[in-house]
């Protein structure tokens, strides 16, 4: 096992994650998008830990402040979305233009 | 770890397939409740990288906080707001998706020429593994990442509360009679909020 494949396989993850990010109209589907990206970025940080950084794993503990973090976020990003569904009825991005103009 | 390395292989080989196609599901997928049950077995996938990178503290947590709470919560949030909307067709919409995946596979292509490109200072003896990632994180924890770990605390409590204080129905405290507002260019197409005075609770 090398550090390569993980980080590789976290950057795959993480150029999804942007792809469903700007692509999907869904605002919930949005937010998973920023979890996958999330997560892509701890595996970038657990296989770094584990393999430059085997003797104090401070690796993974970033790791647990992220998903501390992706925890809270979640939280309020769904809460953001609940009032804007009941305000305009619709959780189409295309038509959340409420600070565009 | 002491499994044999054929066996990381493989394991490492099945788990990255099962991540990578279930997180194109979540993206691709139409349905957005089938995207959030492809969403816990990227979890589940990324869960099992952990447990092959020595660190079972943080696979645990993984499952409990993703599995258990972020995708309870997002298919919480999909019920609430179930509607099925077809959204309208959008001219040209193709060739944003199109400069999408183009600008995703060229950021793909320069970070995997930085990682293989980069020599990592590894070190082929690597030390001794350690045996109880628990004790680890908990001296880390409450030695030098002290002040972190006390500022997640409030960060938690502020998302908390500011997730309550977001989602709840605003509450008016006297019904004002409707006004018929005229509709200039800069009115925004809400609908009417009900209002709920403060005296009667049967909301």
């Amino acid at each position: 096992m090398q550090l390569e494949y993980f980080l590789l396989l976290g950057a795959a993850l993480f150029c999804i994650g942007i792809y469903g990010l700007v692509t999907s109209r869904n605002a919930v589907r949005v937010l998973m998008s920023i979890e996958l990206m999330l997560n892509a970025v701890n595996i970038n940080l657990m296989g770094f830990s584990n393999f430059l950084d085997a003797g104090e794993i401070k690796g993974q503990i970033f790791t647990v402040f992220v998903i501390t973090v992706a925890a809270a976020e979640a939280a309020v990003g769904l809460a953001i979305v609940l009032a804007i569904y009941r305000n305009r009825d619709t959780i189409d991005m295309e038509q959340f233009n409420l600070l565009k103009w | 770890m002491t499994l044999a390395e054929g066996v990381q292989i493989v394991s490492f080989g099945i788990l990255a397939i099962m991540m990578l196609g279930t997180a194109l599901g979540v993206v691709l997928l139409s349905n957005i409740v089938h995207s959030a049950f492809l969403l816990a077995g990227v979890f589940l996938s990324i869960s099992g990288l952990y447990v092959l990178l020595n660190a079972d503290f943080v696979a645990a947590a993984q499952i409990l906080v993703y599995v258990g709470a972020v995708n309870v919560l997002i298919l919480f949030a999909i019920m609430l707001v179930n509607k099925q909307e077809d959204f309208s067709k959008i001219p040209g919409r193709w060739i944003r998706d199109a400069a999408t995946a183009v600008v995703c596979f060229g950021l793909f292509a320069l970070l995997s020429t930085v990682v293989l490109i980069t020599p990592w200072a590894e070190n082929t003896v690597s030390p001794a593994v350690i045996e109880n990632t628990v004790v680890t994180i908990g001296e880390h924890f409450f030695s030098d990442f002290l002040l972190p770990f006390e500022l997640a605390s409030v960060l938690l409590l502020m998302a908390m509360v500011g997730a309550i204080i977001l989602a709840r129905r605003d509450l008016i405290p006297e019904p004002v009679e409707k006004q018929e507002t005229i509709a200039t260019s800069l009115t925004l197409p809400e609908r009417p909020r009900e209002l709920a005075s403060l005296g009667d609770s049967t909301d």
